[in-house]
């Protein structure tokens, strides 16, 4: 069946199988490379990009469904050809080794950063639970989010409390 | 991994849903991320996906006639993030909160997780304890079924193959507390042990569980400990004791049946006493 994405701003319409996942379609069909392909499972969040400006695991999603929705990769994160600030964070703080889970990070943050500019270090654990890395202990991948959020806040970034319970 | 060939089909409306549904071997589709997984794995091989994701009247959160309405394609995220409930239902909020992930928590909905029934879901637990009735339609026309009625096993629910969930309808309770505390399987989130709490005003107390049994349940036991008794230390004490019973408790290479058990009475112990 035929579908119709928009995506990193530029229109496409193919026909699909609904059987084609959205990773694939991204992949195989545009050639956009950079979302990977990890467990396939949705434990590992390396195949995230967002769907209408939320994160999701595209290995998850067949193609069919993303119909008439504008898809984010890692590509389309760069503007003017400057870096997104979460992409020039993590080559300042060395957010990555491999590098095979970072697209699926990066784009798990860059949702979280929208919701939550001034994040604290444990909410900056938690908003990437989704996403497993093997190779840096998540230590730089922490302090890489909170360098992206320094810099997209034109102010300095609220020291927040830890957040009580919510039991009421 | 790739599934086998479906059609797919998207309705507009639920009486759609419910037409393409009672055509052949079809399955609803509405975050999918159970479905597409199992599919992935060819655990199981549906001819027609019927998409319930674009249908307006499934979306939504309401207080209408002194119930809380959740229509049942209400994601997870919508729920974590909803004023109403936070003020009305901070136990589902809290749920909503540990599903999954950020990633799965955007894309999945509560009547989703409640028709599949997964034995670790979260959702049941509170669903449970809030005294929830489940608005169901199929082409035999609708119908409400209580909570406590609607799990019948492993992966089973009252659901008939073509019947959808609608809505998750909840009584307000004035002046009730609840909490929900689980203790999740690291990498899925999924609940290893989750227990919902809710203590209404006059001091009765509803109490369930997920994760630790093939359906999820009601602590009848438990919850007669507090009939005509003050909230204190050795009330809960006789409660948590109580907890559980004859039940039969899961066993699988997260947990034994021995962890699990000792696992839901300290979180039921905790629950009662956030609520104390």
């Amino acid at each position: 069946m035929q579908i119709h994405v928009k995506v990193n701003g530029v229109e496409y319409k193919h026909d699909v199988e609904p059987r084609l996942l959205l990773v694939h379609y991204l992949r195989d069909v545009l050639r956009l490379t950079g979302t990977h392909i990890g467990c396939e499972t949705s434990i590992c969040g390396a195949c995230t990009v967002h769907v209408n400006g939320k994160a999701a695991k595209s290995c998850t999603l067949f193609a069919v469904q993303a119909d008439n929705c504008e898809i984010t990769t890692i590509e389309g994160l760069a503007q003017n050809g400057e870096l997104h600030p979460l992409q020039t964070s993590f080559k300042e703080m060395h957010g990555l080794q491999c590098g095979f889970c970072t697209p699926g990070v990066i784009m798990t943050a860059a949702d979280y950063l929208k919701q939550n500019p001034h994040p604290t270090e444990e909410e900056i654990r938690t908003a990437l639970e989704g996403n497993f890395c093997r190779c840096t202990g998540y230590q730089n991948i922490v302090k890489s989010v909170q360098l992206a959020a320094e810099k997209m806040s034109e102010s300095k970034p609220v020291t927040k409390e830890k957040k009580e319970e919510v039991v009421v | 991994m790739i599934p086998t060939a479906f059609d797919y089909t998207k309705p507009a409306t639920v009486e759609e849903a419910i037409a393409a549904l009672s055509d052949g071997d079809s399955k609803l589709l509405a975050g999918g991320y159970s479905l597409i997984p199992a599919m992935k794995m060819r655990l199981t091989q549906p001819s027609k996906l019927v998409d319930i994701s674009g249908i307006p009247s499934l979306k939504g959160i309401k207080e209408e006639d002194g119930e809380i309405v959740i229509n049942a394609g209400t994601t997870h995220y919508e729920i974590l993030t909803n004023d109403l409930i936070k003020n009305r239902l901070p136990f589902f909020t809290q749920a909503a909160g540990i599903i999954g992930d950020v990633q799965v928590r955007n894309r999945g909905t509560i009547g989703g997780s409640l028709a599949h029934a997964d034995p670790a879901a979260d959702w049941p637990a509170p669903v449970l304890a809030a005294e929830a009735i489940i608005d169901v339609k199929g082409t035999g026309g609708g119908r409400s079924i209580p909570a406590t009625d609607f799990f019948t096993g492993l992966f089973s629910t009252q659901l008939l193959p073509d019947e959808i969930i609608v809505a998750i309808r909840i009584p307000v309770q004035e002046g009730a507390r609840s909490v929900y505390l689980s203790f999740e399987q690291p990498a899925s989130r999924f609940a290893i042990v989750g227990c919902a709490v809710l203590r209404k005003a006059d001091g009765r107390v509803n109490i369930a569980f997920t994760g630790v049994s093939e359906a999820p349940f009601r602590d009848r036991g438990a919850e007669a400990v507090f009939d005509g008794k003050s909230w204190d230390t050795a009330t809960i004490d006789t409660a948590v004791d109580a907890a559980i019973g004859e039940v039969d408790v899961l066993s699988d290479h997260f947990a034994s049946s021995e962890y699990r058990r000792h696992l839901a009475k300290v979180y039921l112990k905790r629950a009662l006493q956030a609520l104390a």
